[in-house]
């Protein structure tokens, strides 16, 4: 059953001049229930503007963005968007174990469990004992595991993120993968990805949406076929992998010349 | 037309909005006339003053301390300043008592200026003299301490001398904060001559305020007021203008970096 | 950090040498010593002073006047600017009234204050308020202004409405600007203070220090600064230790930000 459709989704930003260039055009997609879902393409096609309009935090320009059976008006209740600039969406003012109470409070939840609540995520991300410690504090890597604790703290049924690793290291970047796995076969959200590292998204989706040139539209739905659970060593070493990271990367070249 | 919330009009029309209350306020008698009178009575009474010349003689008389005190601190200051954040031995000789003697609320040094100056300009000279140095003193050391070492040794790489090392990299880059430790003394300078006029003069723009109020001449009062205002407001636009155009390198970097 | 380091003897040695050349010459001077006496005589000053408990009523009135204005200024100031700062037409509708009245030198509105509070503590204090106000509203209405984006936005995907937003992440995002403005706001307190008990007091600090010049009785003037600007010293200590224990978290962002 689908829980995220996209109709038909476009959204102009007007110019200096007046004039209004699209960032993304008659974008349509589903996601379904539990999923992993991707989207690649290249960088500066207007992935982010689809996230924004998605989470509710931009109003489309046409078409719509329905959150189970709802139609997005404001940020829905159910859904909520990791940044990939942690360092900018985190609260420097809070303490880690703050930040992940954030989540909490935000839905409400107020009970005197909270506390352990927020623990038992932070050990999910593997960050046991930095509870008291300020974000800035942390390396990028343990900030971002920070910012995803916030965000499962909200308990989202839906969780956007925005090419979230795409500013750590290449190292930390393999192990944030698969604790991302690890968490979501866990609390069975439905997840969609957005980033423009093909091999990433292989790696992480069950099923990936690739997206052209600016304006921005889906010019292919790809299937993984790989086997769960992944390994960075043998997965990355199946040859479907390497097939599929071909076929993608054709498609996002070849859009280019047309 | 209709009504655009963004358009900077409706400031104005809230500002002849305030102005239009008070004249009405004041002319039921809502308010006492007495002590606020109809704006319509300020704003004539201000230009009377100015056609008489009185206020412009006023003001002149202030600005002229405020002038003498405030160039002389800098020719004073700007130097101190830039001695002690070159040269580590000299700031922690005078640390201690740069310490002892700042918190000194510049207010109370006007009746030990009346002691030593009487109550001629010297003594509103000397207390804006004193109230300017800390914020151009300071800043002065900070900007100067605070230079890149990079830029330094680049300049020492190409073999330039100690002096010239001062007056072409050194000053230069700590500009910028000697011209915020000038700006702050602007407007200290300005509230220093007024308060000194106040307590101790028989002249200037802030004696001509107190003694309109003393003698019940309370739109006398309100022009005078009406004038420093003026007068502030213009005196930092023509601070502004200097600085963009001193430092207009400076401007177009940080803007920039954003 | 050695104990070398800590004393600056350097420091201590030119302070030394300054009081030595002050006492020497405002005992040989008499003339000098009629308009500065010797440091030994200011400190006796002070401990007469102190004894006849005079000066410490003037201090806790400057003290109580200087708090009760200052604090006024700050939450007024504070709740003032965040609603400016974070509904841009709110601002706007303001901008031009602002503009008009910052530039005045806040002293000048002295006369006003007397003219509807008569001579006495009320006027007092509203000239620190109306003073004080200003560095802070300015400061934290740029603060708020120029908080991240990207903060409001988390804010928004957790499903906050406007005013959980402004509370719980405007606020403390704009913390640092706010404090900004309240340290400035410190001295200028002061200032308003001594100059309105100059002007319009029959008591306080202010009142003390020129009373006691007028009579010519200049140790007990001495004494008086001293004791104001301890005052102001104590004050911005205080509120450098408030600063680093509630905005821990700020200092060491920055602290390593710059390295």
């Amino acid at each position: 059953m689908a829980i995220l459709e996209v109709e038909a989704l476009s959204k102009s930003y007007r110019q200096a001049g007046g004039e209004s260039t699209p960032a993304i055009q008659e974008i349509s997609f589903q996601v379904d229930q539990g999923e992993f879902v991707s989207l690649v393409g290249p960088s500066g096609c207007g992935k982010t503007t689809l996230l924004m309009c998605m989470a509710g935090l931009l109003a489309p320009s046409g078409g719509r963005v329905v959150v189970k059976g709802e139609q997005v008006a404001g940020p829905p209740r159910n859904l909520v968007l990791v940044f990939q600039e942690y360092n900018r969406s985190l609260f420097a003012w809070r303490t880690v174990l703050g930040n992940v109470l954030f989540g909490l409070e935000a839905k409400g939840n107020s009970s005197r469990d909270t506390e352990k609540k927020a623990k038992h995520l932070l050990g999910l991300v593997g960050l046991e004992g930095f509870e008291r410690h300020y974000p800035w504090e942390l390396s990028g890597g343990m900030q971002q595991r920070v910012a995803i604790a916030r965000a499962l703290a909200y308990e989202p049924e839906v969780l956007l993120m925005d090419e979230p690793f795409g500013s750590v290291d290449a190292m930390t970047r393999l192990e944030l993968e698969d604790s991302l796995l690890k968490l979501w076969k866990e609390l069975c959200t439905t997840i969609l990805f957005v980033t423009h590292d093909i091999e990433e998204a292989i790696y992480l989706s069950d099923r990936i949406q690739v997206l052209g040139r600016r304006p921005s539209r889906v010019i292919g739905d790809v299937v993984v076929p790989l086997s769960r659970p992944r390994d960075q060593l043998a997965t990355r070493a199946d040859g479907r992998f390497m097939e599929l990271r071909n076929e993608i990367y054709r498609q996002i070249s070849g859009d280019g010349v047309s | 037309m209709s009504w655009n919330p963004e358009s900077k009009l409706n400031g104005v029309a809230v500002l002849l909005g305030v102005v239009a209350v008070w004249e009405i306020a004041s002319r039921t008698e809502v308010v006492n006339p007495l002590f606020v009178p109809p704006m319509s009575k300020i704003l004539r009474s201000f230009f009377t003053l100015v056609a008489a010349g009185d206020i412009p003689a006023q003001i002149l008389t202030s600005m002229k301390r405020a002038a003498a005190g405030y160039l002389l601190a800098a020719a004073v200051f700007i130097p101190l300043g830039v001695a002690l954040g070159l040269f580590k031995k000299i700031r922690r000789m005078l640390e201690i008592v740069i310490e002892m003697a700042r918190p000194i609320p510049p207010p109370v040094v006007v009746p030990v200026a009346m002691l030593l100056f009487g109550l001629g300009d010297g003594m509103k000279v000397f207390v804006i003299f004193f109230s300017c140095a800390w914020p151009i003193l300071l800043n002065t050391l900070d900007g100067v301490k605070n230079v890149d070492r990079v830029l330094i040794y680049t300049a020492r790489t190409f073999g330039v001398s100690r002096g010239r090392l001062v007056t072409e990299v050194i000053l230069p880059a700590a500009s910028p904060q000697i011209a915020t430790g000038l700006r702050i003394s602007l407007g200290i300078t300005l509230i220093l001559v007024v308060i000194s006029e106040m307590v101790g003069s028989s002249d200037g723009i802030g004696y001509f305020i107190l003694d309109s109020q003393r003698r019940f001449k309370v739109d006398q009062m309100y022009a005078g007021m009406l004038s420093l205002a003026l007068l502030g407001y213009l005196l930092n636009i023509i601070f502004l203008l200097a600085t963009n155009t001193l430092l207009s390198w400076h401007r177009g970097m940080t803007s920039e970096e954003k | 950090m050695s104990l070398s380091r800590r004393i600056n003897a350097p420091g201590l040695a030119t302070f030394a040498v300054l009081l030595f050349l002050w006492e020497v010459s405002a005992r040989l001077n008499p003339v000098m010593g009629a308009y500065l006496p010797p440091a030994s005589r200011i400190v006796q000053s002070l401990f007469q002073l102190a004894f006849s408990r005079e000066l410490f009523t003037h201090l806790i009135v400057t003290l109580g006047r200087f708090l009760a204005g200052y604090l006024l200024a700050a939450m007024i100031a504070v709740a003032l600017g965040i609603v400016l700062g974070y509904f841009r037409r709110a601002y706007n509708l303001c901008e031009i009234v602002i503009e008009l009245l910052r530039p005045m030198p806040s002293v000048a509105i002295i006369p006003v204050a007397i003219l509807m509070l008569g001579i006495g503590n009320a006027t007092i204090v509203a000239v620190t308020v109306y003073a004080c106000a200003w560095p802070i509203l300015i400061n934290t209405i740029d603060g708020v202004r120029n908080i991240d984006r990207m903060l409001l936005d988390t804010g928004r995907t957790f499903g906050l409405g406007r005013w959980r937003i402004l509370r719980a992440i405007a606020l403390p995002a704009a913390l640092p600007y706010i404090v900004t403005g309240l340290r400035v706001s410190l001295s200028i307190a002061l200032i308003l203070v001594t100059t309105g008990e100059m002007v319009v007091g029959s008591s306080g600090l202010g009142f003390f220090i020129l009373d006691e010049e007028r009579s010519l009785r200049t140790g007990n003037m001495y004494a008086g600064i001293a004791l104001v600007s301890f005052l102001g010293y104590a004050l911005n200590r205080l509120f450098v230790w408030l600063d680093a224990t509630a905005m821990k978290w700020h200092r060491g962002m920055t602290a390593r930000e710059a390295l």
